[in-house]
């Protein structure tokens, strides 16, 4: 981290701190409301509306607070169970729902401490940079003012103009150690409020098992689709060509004796399907599995793909080396389809593709300078992309303001633990 | 003619030594996997090599390494690549030591037996012999520095990269073997290859177009 970004990142920082506060303050009335609702709870029908609109008033907060805690660097999933069925606002399954979710009592339990926590902590994230900037400008303003009775840091009281003079480098030292730290403490903040807002182990579990129910669907629909495709593609191109061509040379066989410049002319139609046959399986395996990532990697697959498009594309990797074949995959036909909608759609005039091992995950970004405003919703080409990394738990983020530039930035979990070597070059 | 050749699957590799013998080729040595392939090449300095891309032991892109590898030993010696595919980018790394004697085949050519014959020939004598596959693909695309070329300087420059002589690029395209020459010129002058002693400037020439 440059100095730039860390005077940037204190200072937001700083003024997250600024923020924090009133935020923090505001749980206090919905405690209040909270436990108001409650108490009226007793009372039927009103009961039953109120505690669960107060509710999601804290959700509100809440949802809030885990957005702001996200943007520190701590993100905080949202713990609560989807709503039911046939729940309506003041029904039964709806207050039922409600109250039967940990995820309610936790976030009302976040609220005092929350408030504690985000008041104490935005004041220290204040006031350290505050006294200081205060130090910087004590001088000017100790001449303006006149006072004799005065002092900054480690000496009180002021003596003579060279002991104020003094507080200059220490409210510079303050300051900085104050611009320093914020972000720390707003990373302690919103860890503090993770124990509570963040979903339990359980309900960590019942998200994932939601998560991987849609993904696992997702894929066996892709696998059993791309297995149609294929027994049709064989069924009508490979095979129907290798019939004609056995039926081709058993006429010729016939003819042989009687004909034989016929033969000879059936011969060489012969080799013609048998030369169609094999371009036929050559695509069919392209699109199953292309040879050049067998052969070279995500790495040289890649670097062969920007070759073929029509506008030049920059390739820039750092990979530990092989990695495994499905995430190998995945990660070539990802990048594939981004690159083809850059070419279909973007008008663009360069493109350029980075892969890069973080070590937990291979992280793919496709950019180009074209039209931009891609959307996701537009096309089956990004969903396709999201769908495909899904299964691998990946993720997919666009950036595509009107008139470009376009990013795509794709990212696949997966451990460097155990690298596959590549065969070194030459020895092989 | 002596022929070293490589690949794994005994029934081409029969085949292969077959149709070679056939017309005159003797195959001084046939193996089946990678590493033995760069010793036998050293060893024997065949007229030229006709190497299967993929071998084992892992099946990935040894024969090429191999090849590569030999021609850095043995300064042009003359390799016929044969695969199931065509890569412009495995063409590129072929030619990049930039001297002759180099072809990248789809495996299918072999079944056109006397053009695949023809192509063997002109490798072994310091010609290419690049597959139209990778022609057409490199044809495919539409910016590049060969958007200068006009349309017929285009398809001289694709034949030329096949591998074809001047003669029978001629015969070909229907026009007189003068034409040929002068359209092959013209291409030297805007690919920036200055007219020199050096034979290489139609290897030249094809580098230029697999690296657009």
């Amino acid at each position: 981290m440059n100095s730039r970004d860390w005077i940037r990142d204190g200072l937001r920082a700083v003024l997250g701190g600024l923020l924090a506060i009133p935020l923090a303050a505001l749980n206090l009335p919905l405690f209040a409301l909270a436990v108001a609702a409650l108490a009226l709870s007793l009372v039927p029908v009103l009961g039953m509306l109120l505690f669960p609109l107060v509710t999601l008033l804290i959700r509100a907060r809440a949802d809030l607070a885990r957005k702001i805690a996200g943007h520190s660097g701590v993100p905080i999933a949202r713990p609560y169970r989807p709503a039911p069925e046939r729940a309506v606002p003041g029904g039964w399954r709806y207050y039922k729902w409600i109250m039967t979710d940990p995820a309610t009592w936790r976030d009302l339990a976040w609220l005092v401490p929350g408030a504690a926590a985000g008041i104490v902590l935005g004041a220290l994230t204040l006031a350290v940079p505050a006294y200081g900037l205060e130090g910087v400008l004590l001088v000017p303003l100790w001449i303006w003012l006149g006072t004799g009775w005065y002092g900054y840091g480690a000496i009180w009281p002021f003596e003579t103009v060279g002991d104020a003079f003094l507080s200059l480098p220490q409210g510079a030292l303050i300051l900085a150690v104050g611009v320093a730290v914020a972000p720390h403490l707003r990373r302690f903040d919103a860890r503090s409020a993770r124990l509570l807002l963040g979903p339990t182990r359980n309900a960590e579990l019942r998200l994932r098992v939601s998560q991987l129910t849609v993904t696992r669907a997702d894929t066996v629909d892709a696998q059993a689709a791309e297995l149609r495709r294929i027994e049709r593609d064989l069924h009508d191109g490979a095979q129907v060509r290798l019939v004609s061509l056995g039926m081709t040379i058993g006429l010729a066989e016939e003819m042989v004796e009687a004909d034989p410049a016929g033969a000879r002319k059936l011969l060489a139609e012969a080799r013609e399907t048998s030369t169609a046959a094999l371009a036929d399986l050559r695509h069919l395996v392209r699109g199953i599995h292309p040879p050049v990532l067998a052969e070279r990697g995500l790495d040289g697959a890649v670097r062969a793909l920007a070759m073929a498009l029509p506008i030049p594309t920059a390739v820039q990797t750092a990979l530990p080396g092989r990695l495994d074949t499905p995430v190998e995959s995945a990660a070539y036909f990802a990048v594939a389809e981004a690159l083809a909608n850059t070419t279909r759609h973007s008008f663009a005039r360069n493109a350029a593709v980075e892969l890069r091992h973080t070590g937990s995950a291979l992280v793919m970004r496709v950019c180009d300078d074209g039209l931009g405003g891609a959307d996701p919703a537009g096309g089956t080409g990004l969903r396709g992309i999201e769908r495909r990394l899904a299964a691998f738990d990946g993720t997919m983020s666009l950036s595509s303001p009107p008139g470009g530039p376009t990013i795509v930035t794709m990212e696949l979990p997966c451990a460097s633990s155990s690298p596959k070597i590549m065969p070194s070059s030459g020895t092989a | 003619m002596r022929v070293v050749l490589a690949e794994d699957h005994a029934l081409l590799r029969d085949g292969l030594t077959r149709l070679l013998t056939a017309h005159g080729c003797e195959v001084v040595m046939a193996v089946d996997n990678g590493p033995s392939l760069l010793p036998a090449l050293v060893e024997h300095r065949p007229d030229v090599a006709v190497v299967d891309v993929r071998l084992p032991p892992t099946f990935t892109d040894e024969g090429l390494q191999a090849v590569i590898a030999a021609r850095a030993e043995v300064p042009g010696m003359p390799v016929l690549v044969l695969s199931q595919h065509v890569e412009p980018l495995y063409a590129r790394e072929l030619l990049s030591d930039r001297t002759g004697g180099v072809g990248y085949l789809l495996k299918d050519r072999v079944s056109h037996v006397a053009q695949f014959v023809d192509a063997v020939r002109r490798v072994a004598s310091g010609g290419t012999a690049m597959d139209p596959e990778v022609v057409y693909q490199l044809l495919a695309r539409r910016q590049s520095p060969l958007s200068a070329l006009t349309a017929r300087e285009q398809e001289v420059l694709a034949q030329m990269a096949e591998g074809r002589s001047n003669g029978a690029i001629a015969g070909k395209l229907f026009i007189g073997e003068k034409a040929v020459s002068k359209h092959i010129n013209s291409i030297f002058t805007k690919l920036g290859l200055p007219p020199s002693d050096d034979d290489n400037r139609r290897v030249l020439a094809v580098l230029t177009y697999l690296n657009a």
